[in-house]
């Protein structure tokens, strides 16, 4: 069980409202899409999710526990992994210690058996490292492993920022615009790696701009338009809807 | 998710730890051991006998004095290395815990008589409680604003020890007594070489395996990204008061021994200049890599030694050739990810390149 629901959440930035009460459910196990024109909120939205920002007025609630206030690495902890809209790899660690560094939490925290290398202790590091490649394969970056994220390209980055929040088996999947500036093959990878996700049972939510991508993935879809709720339901019902077509190309002039 | 999770949790195989579907190349060998790991291994035992026979060959006190030098350089840069190499943050301080070994041990021997093995421990522990006494108000800043605190922790410590009674004042302590083990009295330079030989081995080996473990992993993503790091469940600020504490351990045990191995310590030894020289050998061998902190604080000691022709200008020649490292390979002389011989030798035979392979 894993359902997020957000009530009257509100940001503001001085006297600009980045976000305005807004209210989402997002339902266990769905794969859902938050989409709206430029500086909509919607990297606000998640970075109040996830610990980043301190939303002003709301909450957000996990299951029913409210993860309002705990900070990033306390979100992260209760299975809330996210990627970020601006690629956040560690560039000067392999392909493979990106994805490990994802296993933190999972990973043997006893000093001691560090530094004496103790049989449990290293085959703790080595299922997790075996773990590592079926991710990196998972994303379709096998070969890559030894390779430092830093010269991966773009479009490799981004499938390694998923494979890094995958590791730690989360319960919810935040994705900051996954396609954005990918290729369209890679973007075919990068759907296909979303689906098979969401059909391991995590949750998936994802700010995208693809709209096609959304309506091909997406379940459910929330559409925010200068830090409000503007609509939310299916996304063929979204899509039709006046308002949306508004909020991003403008009202037609009579 | 479990489908792809599980594999390999279960079914543990110690002899053959290589998994039977592991399709990488890197994989090939035998038993236990690849074939790699095992040159590996038989070269560094060789060079570590071969560095235990340098007392014997020098067949000078001078050289073994200066290689004396450069182990304990090489002990602090290791511990430095924890703070500046793996987790980021500049430390201009250091000295300041290799001041509390010394100076614990040289104490607890002089004035209360105790063996010096059994300072060890107080000296750590107080490190330790140096560390977290810093640590935990400061580590929450930003790194500049963290190496203007540890600086002044530095100063802090060498001037208390200059003011004390009970430290010496200016003339520190002397008649330090030697370090005993099992029966045997340690006098000579060399044989507090084999000691620092001893100590050195040891860092390296704990570097390696925490660099390869869930605290090392913690401490390069906070380096690489401290915001990032967060996103996986890493709790920044405890993980730097770790990476210092580390550091604090290692520079009080260095400063623990160091006391026998010189008879007297006094208050100059353990001042920003000191702090410097283990930056500028992380630094110059490369932040992050044990290999480069190694070689970082051998150039160090040595380079003013080998020049010293030039008289008074031989420490404008060592800043001119640490400028030249700086800007001709920032990265390091030894980086954390290998010097990359290929490359480099790419570039030199094709300037042309447009890009090496790697």
């Amino acid at each position: 069980m894993a359902c997020l629901s957000v009530r009257g959440l509100s940001l503001s930035f001085g006297g600009v409202d980045a976000l305005a009460g807004v209210s989402i459910e997002i339902p266990d196990r769905s794969l859902f899409a938050v989409i709206g024109p430029n500086g909509a909120g919607k990297t606000s939205f998640f970075n109040c999710l996830t610990g980043y920002y301190r939303p002003s007025a709301g909450s957000v609630a996990l299951d029913g526990r409210d993860i309002t206030r705990l900070g990033a690495a306390e979100v992260a902890a209760l299975g809330i992994r996210r990627t970020f809209q601006n690629v956040r790899v560690f560039p000067k660690l392999s392909a493979r210690e990106n994805v490990l560094a994802g296993a933190h939490l999972r990973a043997s925290a006893s000093v001691l058996g560090t530094l004496l290398g103790t049989p449990r202790h290293r085959r703790g590091e080595r299922v997790l490292a075996e773990e590592a490649e079926r991710w990196l394969d998972f994303v379709g970056l096998a070969d890559k492993a030894a390779v430092l994220a830093g010269d991966l390209p773009y479009g490799m980055r981004k499938r390694l920022e998923v494979a890094r929040a995958l590791i730690a088996h989360p319960e919810i999947l935040l994705l900051d615009e996954p396609a954005a500036g990918v290729s369209s093959v890679e973007r075919e990878e990068l759907a296909s790696v979303i689906r098979r996700t969401a059909a391991d049972g995590v949750t998936v939510v994802m700010i995208e701009h693809d709209v096609e991508l959304v309506m091909q993935l997406a379940a459910g879809v929330a559409v925010l338009d200068r830090g409000r709720l503007l609509v939310q339901g299916t996304p063929e019902a979204v899509r039709a809807d006046p308002r949306v077509v508004e909020a991003y190309l403008g009202r037609r002039q009579r | 998710m479990s489908s792809l999770a599980e594999g390999g949790s279960g079914e543990e195989d110690l002899v053959f730890p290589v998994a039977a579907d592991a399709p990488r190349a890197s994989r090939v060998g035998f038993g236990p051991l690849r074939l790699s790991q095992l040159a590996r291994a038989s070269g560094l035992v060789g060079l570590v006998v071969l560095a235990g026979f340098v007392p014997s060959l020098a067949q000078s006190n001078y050289l073994t004095s200066i290689a004396l030098q450069i182990e304990i350089l090489m002990c602090l840069a290791l511990g430095l290395n924890f703070v500046v190499g793996y987790a980021g943050m500049l430390d201009l301080g250091f000295a300041a815990f290799f001041a509390i070994g010394a100076y614990t041990t040289g104490m607890l021997a002089v004035h209360a008589h105790w063996p010096i093995l059994a300072t060890l421990p107080p000296a750590v522990v107080i490190a330790l409680i140096g560390a977290v006494f810093v640590g935990v108000p400061t580590l929450r800043l930003r790194s500049d604003y963290l190496a203007v605190v540890t600086l002044g922790f530095g100063e802090i410590i060498q001037t208390v020890v200059n003011n004390l009674n009970q430290t010496g004042g200016p003339e520190g302590i002397y008649g330090i007594p030697p370090l005993s083990l099992g029966g045997w009295t340690l006098t000579t330079t060399s044989s507090y070489y084999e000691i620092f030989l001893f100590l050195v081995v040891v860092f390296v080996a704990v570097s390696a395996r925490i660099r390869h473990s869930r605290l090392g992993r913690a401490w390069l993503a906070i380096r690489e990204d401290e915001d990032t790091a967060q996103a996986m469940g890493i709790k920044v600020r405890r993980y730097k008061l770790y990476a210092y504490m580390a550091g604090s351990v290692f520079g009080s045990l260095t400063g623990s021994l160091y006391a026998p191995a010189f008879i007297a310590i006094a208050p100059p030894s353990f001042g920003f200049t000191e702090s410097l020289l283990v930056v500028m050998a992380v630094s110059i061998g490369g932040i992050g890599s044990i290999w480069g902190a190694l070689l970082g604080a051998g150039v160090v000691i040595a380079f003013p030694e080998v020049f010293r022709q030039f008289a008074q200008a031989r420490l404008l020649v060592f800043g001119i050739a640490l400028v030249l490292v700086m800007v001709l390979r920032p990265q390091g002389v030894w980086p954390e990810n290998g010097i990359g011989w290929r490359r480099l030798a790419a570039r030199w035979l094709n300037r042309d390149a447009q890009s090496a392979p790697r």
